[in-house]
């Protein structure tokens, strides 16, 4: 080891609190983009990988029912490579232990050879074989949940009739990696699973021989998707079209989607962050340690040691500390990839490719934590190794001090000395004084984006199922049923009252915009389901008109007062045109809400319904639910409090990983900034409150000098990171994959900001005592007798 | 009473010695002194560099403890005070003046005095102070824009404004010129004589001896001499 190497590692020994909090930083920077990448690129590469072997769709078509020739009239359009008709049916599987039936969505395979779009993946088992009517695959999280395996039976209620499926396979598909009952909105393993037959059994238990109800497409390279969709829309609206979309607005692949994006927005925002920040503390420690040793570095040019070797002597110190980071770091990150691929396969159902280390990403991660390292402490070295010999051997000339401006000001100029001393001190240095205020807004910002979207939950749940949603159960119908069904279902026990809602498919038309969505028709005296407006008053419903979400009215530029054109899709499928009264604030999807009586009259039918909104008394709702189960036209069974548990629950599991992540990381930054500031202050400033001391001021005085500085610059960073969290929370809001189908509040509750607040404060508390220690055992005799 | 205070002894150290571990040796800084700081006079502590001089003021101003001996401030043992007891001893009873000034480069002078007028008992104005020094005119300079023997004035004004019963110099001249050093030590010797602040100068200069009301000499950390100067000059008539 050459001698300035050895005194390298004593330097580093001797900064050995200020090395290892920069390390930590530069760690965490390294670590989350690891993180974030790693999980990036396995999902993005699976979803890839899943979709194109199992050759997912690009289109989606549900319609009422058509005749197998139908389909191929569909793959004659222009742009279309393939066609796939298949039967697609809502199941009730009365599971044993569940209150509620659990939820199944029936879907054919072809009798022989594979499905040639969205295939499945057999896990377990084998595929179901033709003319055996009872055997099926079934989804395989759905399965797990319930301890299902090959060979056993599954019962079901398959177009009114009970009868015992026989499972001979598990199976995921690239339609269902995030597998959500489209009636509710969690992902509930135990209540919901895909489940897939043989074409033959299906078309026979439904009556569907000869016929398809679903169609799914995939389109040739460059095809013109609104063309296609446009001309398949044509085809198959004699026979009940719904409705076609892209796989854009395919549930699953919609979520899948949003979580790569908003990956992608925190990969390049958070070790920006935190890589920037500890450039910013390396130009701090090593601008006070180059000063430090000024008279040493003159000592060792005056030896003739050239320039370069010195500045290279320096930055092997700062490369040892980015180092040591950086190996901290990709531990740290290969850890958390792997944790958050796991957590990731709890939600997304697909064939994870995974990599134990990804090398160009750590590359990648290493290389630009050097980079913004160097760039940190590139100028205090560069001033350093010019100076000259004889200049650097003299001390440094005395630190000049000016009266600010804003002393003038009369209350401020009469504040006591000591306080005097901070402001000074932090008006002197306003870049340092920025910057480090800036790394606590980053901190404070980072704990705040790390609870917005638990925060945001709340308001939701309080709406839709505190306000909104009244009923205790919500029964829902494979067609509309006459309301006299109601009255029966009123009979039953436990039931205290029932309303019937109606809900017809329709597109929604103003000028060149459409959506297709749904017209709710709701009982104009309505107890069961409440209607808000944006300032959260409760909406009345007009007599006559619409009321639609503001958000679908955004999208078709409608205001209250305008026509829209309603094209129905069921019945006579005639055009409408209805007025807009008012619009009504919702989290969830894009839909228009009339009075009931008037929906019948504009679908040309009686009192009807396909949904019952029921208030039941819980003792019976044992018997309830067996009862309900047993009606053949009941499609869904749907209990508020089950769903708003499961949604609690999953948006809990998510958040607290989230936040303890990302309060760690904040708690780095927070620390470091703090802890290594409080040092060089110290370091700066030991001559002046060793002055103070000997001149009776006590410990505590006098470090109430060095950490109010401190305390300013946290003080100061504070408020702007409370505004930072309300900027990042606004971009991951409006970030949401499909801001039609689900929107975040922008919301942040004051304990989310309080929380923020005490976590940075405590860091920055803990680091100050750590500083403190040390101002306690100043030598004060040894300090006086030198000169600076 | 006790029988220093009989003699009018304000601040007495006691056959105080003081052993500095240095690594695996022992330095004998201080080998049983006594020496005794009487009521109003101004004392010259003279001894070569290495004679204990320093160290025996900074445990008698409370900036460090002996290891055997005791210090007596009024008839007080301060000799086992407790941090917080020498820091408040040294509030309100001592004021120091250094040799490389120690003003507080972010405050000006007059900043720099009342930052002890805030935490005094009966402090003076800091503008009389300052007058005191003959730097009234220059109190709102920083110490960057004063020349060397004007900061070591405002550390003299600093030193007593709180008005201490002692004053404690340790070579306040060691960084002058000899024209500012005399200018410096005229001021001293006014403070002495209008406010009757009781005054030791800690120099390594034996001219200096000659301004003292009493010479003690240090050596090889044992008193050398001790005795009254019945021909005291003023500092202006001092040449070196």
């Amino acid at each position: 080891m050459n001698l300035l190497d050895r005194k390298l590692f004593r330097d580093l020994m001797r900064l050995k609190g200020q090395a290892f909090t920069i390390a930590l930083v530069v760690g965490v920077g390294v670590a989350s983009y690891i993180t974030l990448r790693t999980a990036w690129r396995a999902l993005g590469q699976s979803r890839a990988v899943y979709y194109e072997n199992y050759r997912f769709a690009d289109v989606f078509a549900p319609l009422k029912r058509a005749p197998n020739s139908v389909a191929d009239r569909v793959a004659d359009v222009p742009g279309v490579s393939n066609v796939y008709p298949r039967i697609t049916k809502q199941i009730l599987l009365p599971m044993e232990g569940l209150l509620t039936p659990a939820r199944g969505e029936l879907i054919s395979l072809p009798t022989h050879g594979r499905a040639p779009l969205n295939d499945v993946l057999l896990k377990a088992g084998r595929l179901p074989e033709p003319g055996r009517g009872r055997e099926v695959l079934v989804y395989e999280p759905f399965a797990e949940a319930h301890g299902l395996t090959p060979g056993e039976t599954l019962p079901a209620i398959l177009n009114g009739k009970r009868q015992d499926l026989m499972v001979v396979g598990l199976a995921l598909s690239p339609e269902f990696v995030f597998a959500v009952d489209p009636g509710t909105i969690v992902v509930d393993d135990r209540r919901f699973g895909p489940l897939w037959m043989a074409e033959d059994g299906v078309a026979a238990a439904f009556q569907m021989e000869g016929a398809f109800n679903n169609l799914v497409l995939r389109l040739e390279p460059g095809a013109n998707e609104d063309a296609v969709l446009n001309a398949v829309d044509g085809i198959l609206k004699p026979h009940g079209g719904l409705g076609a979309v892209t796989r854009e607005h395919q549930m699953s692949h919609l979520m899948l989607t949003g979580e790569l994006q908003q990956i992608e927005m925190l990969v390049v925002f958070l070790p920006v962050v935190f890589l920037a920040v500890a450039a910013f503390l390396l130009n701090v420690v090593f601008s006070r340690l180059v000063t430090l040793q000024r008279s040493q570095i003159a000592i060792i040019k005056a030896l003739g040691y050239r320039n370069r070797t010195i500045a290279l002597h320096y930055l092997k110190m700062v490369c040892i500390i980015v180092s040591i980071g950086s190996v901290f770091g990709l531990a740290l990150g290969a850890w958390m990839g792997n944790a958050m691929l796991d957590l990731y396969a709890q939600f997304f159902r697909l064939p994870m490719i995974r990599s134990r280390v990804d090398l160009p990403v750590s590359i990648n991660a290493i290389l630009a934590s050097f980079i913004a390292a160097v760039l940190g402490v590139a100028i205090a070295l560069r001033q350093a190794v010019e100076l000259p010999p004889a200049e650097a051997m003299r001390p440094p000339s005395p630190a000049r001090y000016h009266a600010s401006v804003i002393e003038r000001v009369p209350l401020i100029g009469r504040v006591a000395q000591t306080t005097m001393m901070v402001f000074r001190e932090v008006w002197r240095r306003p870049v340092r004084t920025f910057l480090s205020s800036l790394g606590i807004a980053f901190a404070v910002g980072v704990v705040i984006l790390g609870r917005f979207g638990e925060d945001a939950m709340q308001p939701i749940i309080e709406m839709e199922f505190g306000k909104k949603l009244r009923e205790d159960i919500t029964v829902s119908f494979a067609d509309a049923v006459d309301d006299g069904s109601l009255s029966y279902i009123g009979s039953l026990p436990g039931v205290k009252q029932v309303e019937g809602l109606r809900q017809t498919p329709v597109r929604m038309r103003v000028g060149p915009r459409w959506r297709d969505t749904i017209l709710i028709g709701i009982p104009g005296n309505s107890q069961l389901r409440r209607l808000y407006d944006v300032k959260a008053q409760p909406a009345h419903l007009p007599h006559t008109g619409v009321l639609v979400t503001s958000i679908l009215a955004e999208v078709l530029g409608a205001e209250p007062g305008d026509l829209i054109e309603v094209e129905l899709k069921e019945g006579d499928r005639s055009i409408r045109q209805l007025r807009v009264t008012g619009t009504v604030e919702e989290s969830f999807g894009i839909q228009g809400y009339m009075q009931k009586h008037e929906l019948h009259r504009i679908l040309r039918e009686g009192s009807a319904s396909n949904a019952a909104l029921l208030r039941v008394d819980s003792k019976h709702e044992v018997e309830l639910h067996s009862r309900l189960t047993d009606i053949p036209s009941v499609q869904s069974i749907a209990r508020k409090r089950t769903v708003l548990d499961k949604f609690e629950e999953q948006t809990r599991r998510t958040m607290k990983v989230v936040t303890l992540i990302l309060t760690l990381f904040a708690t780095a930054i927070a620390v470091a900034v703090v802890y290594n500031n409080a040092r060089v202050s110290l370091s700066v400033r030991s001559r002046d409150l060793a002055t103070l001391r000997v001149m009776g001021f006590t410990r505590g005085e006098i470090s109430s000098i060095l950490l109010g500085e401190q305390a300013v610059q946290v003080l100061l960073g504070i408020p702007v990171g409370m505004v930072f969290g309300n900027f990042g929370a606004r971009a991951l809001a409006e970030g949401q994959a499909d801001p039609e189908q689900f929107r975040l509040p922008l919301m942040i509750s004051q304990q989310t900001y309080a929380f923020a607040i005490l976590v940075i404060l405590v860091s920055a508390v803990l680091s100050a005592l750590l500083v403190r220690r040390r101002s306690d055992s100043l030598d004060l005799v040894g300090v006086l007798k030198t000169r600076e | 009473m006790s029988e220093s205070e009989e003699h009018g002894v304000v601040l007495a150290a006691h056959d105080v010695t003081k052993i500095y571990r240095m690594g695996d040796v022992d330095v004998h800084a201080l080998r049983g002194v006594t020496v005794g700081l009487r009521r109003g006079e101004l004392m010259v502590l003279l001894g070569p560099s290495g004679s204990g001089k320093s160290t025996l003021l900074n445990i008698m101003g409370g900036l460090d403890v002996p290891t055997e001996g005791r210090v007596m401030y009024m008839g007080r043992d301060i000799t086992a005070a407790s941090d917080r007891e020498l820091t408040q001893f040294r509030r309100d009873h001592v004021g120091f003046v250094f040799q490389f000034y120690n003003l507080i480069p972010s405050l000006t002078a007059r900043e720099n005095v009342a930052l002890v007028t805030e935490i005094a008992d009966k402090p003076l104005d800091p503008r009389d102070a300052l007058e005191l020094v003959s730097l009234a005119d220059r109190m709102d300079h920083f110490p960057s824009q004063l020349s060397g023997g004007e900061q070591q004035r405002v550390a003299i004004a600093r030193a007593v404004a709180k008005q201490p019963d002692i004053l404690l110099c340790d070579e306040p001249t060691g960084a002058l010129d000899f024209k500012t050093g005399i200018k410096v030590l005229e001021v001293i010797d006014e403070v002495n004589r209008t406010l009757g602040t009781t005054t030791a100068i800690i120099t390594h200069h034996a001219p200096l001896a000659s301004m003292a009301d009493r010479v003690v000499s240090l050596a090889d950390g044992r008193v050398h001499q001790d005795q009254s100067n019945d021909t005291k000059i003023a500092p202006r008539e001092l040449s070196w």
